[in-house]
């Protein structure tokens, strides 16, 4: 049988969802022998291939590029499970929506009176005005939530999703 | 103007971009590390609860929650205006510690783990830790035991491996258990000796790293960080000391509460990290670097036995303070080796199973200061609050954000000696990428970066004309 690909997307978290991937241990290992690894934080290729399987993606959308990011995930991937509740909710990233960006900006760049006060903007993706979770955006398949997700909880979702021995998009939906 | 373009930056703590500025003659003029993304948690937690900081401020980054965790605590216990009880001190240390080691373990054996085994100019399909585990999967499985002896340990004290929510103003909540102290103990001897192999094993390799040993972020500088009274390694407590390049102090020792005195911060247009420079030298010249190479050229030993050891053979790499960024993995492993052996030392004291682990009460202090050693590098939390203990105003210097000045230049240093003509070959490129992960920055903590676009490298002349490009 072809190998399964696996994707992991890094947008606007923490990494500690990648992290709770990574408290798998050596299940992990025995899990990426078992798939194709095809992009991730912790790989050197640096564009979103084509037909992946599985993407599963840890943090908010917070600016035009994490967007843009997201929405070719999706293009190129059969199952999209947002990892964790930023992902899934916005969750941390989203703590600034009720001021908006440019407060925020206003009060990290200028109002502490650092040297040469300004605010940054040569060469980076502007940022969104509020930070909004994946299903804003894309359809998602599959939404683990937790802060981060335990890593027994991925393992299990992984293991189902690529070994094929399980569709957990029947069991969750959001909210329920 | 030319320019050339890195990004995303893979392998370090999330992404970022790297752009090269290349000047007529086609060398490198100038060097840039991007940060491209910034979160403001200084804006977002004005008017919440200080007791929510520790658990908040975790979320800053999930690789060290436990540093921020620990330095958010600190700040707490001085609105509190407490001393915490010795075994809440005893078993935030062994907390650090633990953090120290896995973090040490990622950044070792996952993230720069491919470049020393594989080497750097492996096909980058293939040059990451799923590519190393099929090349030598013992190295991978031994750096995937060493983190999980930290992350469990962790668990074993505070309840959970990611975002605890164990450490609180005042001490910690809950004691440890006589049982989860043996199981970590149990532990020790079989993790000591693997990360002595591995320690062994890199000292041997050195000789073929000479030429990175020589280019990577090798030069002179300030180094900071927390010295114990006794002038050993220390992670949680003790004063700030400054090292000239020559290894003589810059300055007297501070109390973290001063660091204002001596650190100011300045901003670029091009990227959100901001700029920690030593303010008696001004910005850009008050450049200094923090971390485990910092840490090792400041302390006067290590205070543990196999450590201190090792520490003397580490010294005889230079006469003053070791300066090449690429002996930052060598003191990762000295570092991890230390927590080991210290670890073993906290959890022998019988003080350490104590039941009296929190101090209580209400806000005495509208203001708060509360500084660490992260597994990066110093770690600084400041809080403002008002009488109801709801906060007004924080700062947060973060050890990436205080390595941001050398690291530019440290990338600049690389690339000059790496990209001379007009052929760029993709090793190349991971070689300065490989620089930036001696620093082990951790940009989910100085709000992390990310890039969308391929990364395309373009070689402009001049005359605007493409001489060459890379694209992967
Ligand atoms: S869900 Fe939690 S652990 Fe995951 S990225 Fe967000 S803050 Fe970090």
């Amino acid at each position: 049988m072809k190998k399964r690909r696996l994707a992991t997307l890094w947008l606007d978290g923490c990494s500690g969802c990648h992290m709770s991937l990574l408290d798998t241990d050596e299940r992990l290992l025995d899990l990426a022998a078992q798939v194709d690894m095809v992009f991730s934080p912790l790989a050197d290729i640096k564009e979103f291939p084509e037909q992946v399987d599985v993407v599963c993606i840890e943090g908010a959308v917070s600016s035009a590029e994490d967007e843009a990011r997201l929405h070719r995930a999706r293009r190129h991937s059969k199952l999209l499970i947002a990892m964790g509740d930023c992902a899934v909710t916005g969750n941390i990233p989203a703590m600034r929506n009720v001021h908006g960006a440019d407060a925020m900006l206003r009060s990290v760049y200028l109002e502490r009176e650092p040297l040469q006060a300004q605010i940054p903007g040569t060469n980076l993706p502007p940022l969104r005005d509020k930070s909004l979770p994946l299903h804003h955006f894309v359809h998602v398949d599959l939404f683990i939530p937790g802060c981060p997700p335990a890593a027994d909880t991925l393992f299990t979702a992984l293991n189902g999703l690529l070994t094929g021995t399980a569709d957990l998009r029947l069991d969750t939906r959001f909210g329920a | 103007m030319s320019q050339i373009t890195i990004e995303p930056v893979s392998r370090i703590e999330g992404h970022a971009a790297i752009r090269l500025f290349l000047d007529d003659t086609g060398q490198v003029r100038d060097a840039r590390f991007q940060v491209t993304q910034v979160r403001g948690f200084e804006q977002f937690v004005v008017g919440r609860p200080f007791s929510e900081m520790p658990s908040l401020t975790a979320r800053i980054c999930g690789i060290c929650p436990v540093s921020h965790e620990l330095a958010s605590a600190k700040a707490c216990d001085q609105l509190l205006a407490v001393a915490i009880p010795p075994t809440a001190t005893k078993l935030r240390c062994l907390l650090n510690l633990a953090q120290l080691v896995q973090s040490h373990a990622l950044s070792f054996f996952y993230l720069s783990g491919p470049d020393l085994l594989l080497g750097m100019d492996h096909p980058p399909e293939t040059r990451n830790f799923f590519g190393l585990a099929a090349a030598d999967p013992q190295f991978a499985r031994d750096g995937i035991r060493i983190r999980q002896f930290g992350q469990q340990a962790i668990e074993r004290l505070a309840g959970r491996r990611i975002h605890p929510s164990w450490v609180v103003p005042g001490g910690v909540n809950s004691p440890l258990t006589a049982a989860n102290r043996e199981a970590i103990l149990a532990d020790l001897p079989s993790i000591k000796t693997l990360v002595s192999a591995h320690l062994d094993r890199f000292k041997q390799t050195l000789d073929g790293h000479a030429e990175a040993i020589g280019v990577f972020a090798n030069f002179p500088s300030m180094f900071l960080g927390l010295v114990n009274e006794e002038g050993t390694l220390e992670h949680y407590q003790g004063r700030l000391r400054f090292i000239d390049a020559g290894g003589a102090p810059v300055g007297t020792d501070l109390d973290p509460s001063d660091y204002q005195q001596v650190i100011g911060e300045a901003v670029e247009p091009w990227t959100y990290l901001k700029f920690p420079y030593y303010r008696p030298l001004g910005y850009p010249e008050g450049m200094y670097r923090v971390g485990p190479l910092a840490r090792l050229n400041l302390a006067a030993r290590c205070g543990t036995e196999l450590a201190d050891r090792e520490l003397a053979l580490f010294r005889e790499l230079a006469t003053g303070p070791v300066l090449s960024m690429f002996h930052a993995h060598y003191a990762r492993l000295i570092e991890t080796l230390y927590a080991v052996e210290r670890i073993e030392e906290l959890l022998a004291d019988p003080q350490i199973l104590d039941q009296r682990i929190r101090a209580e009460a209400g806000v005495n202090s509208l203001e708060g200061i509360g500084v660490t050693e992260a597994p990066r590098g110093t770690l600084m939390h400041h809080y403002r609050v008002n009488e109801d203990g709801l906060i007004q105003w924080i700062n947060l210097i973060i050890a990436t954000g205080h390595n941001n000045l050398a690291m530019q230049r440290g990338i600049l240093q690389a690339a000059r000696h790496f990209l001379t003509g007009t052929t760029l070959r993709e090793g190349l490129l991971n070689r300065i990428e490989a620089v930036i992960r001696t620093f082990d920055p951790c940009l989910s903590c100085s709000t992390h970066a990310v890039g969308s676009m391929p990364m395309i490298v373009e070689l402009i002349g001049p005359d605007g004309a493409i001489l060459d490009h890379l694209r992967r």
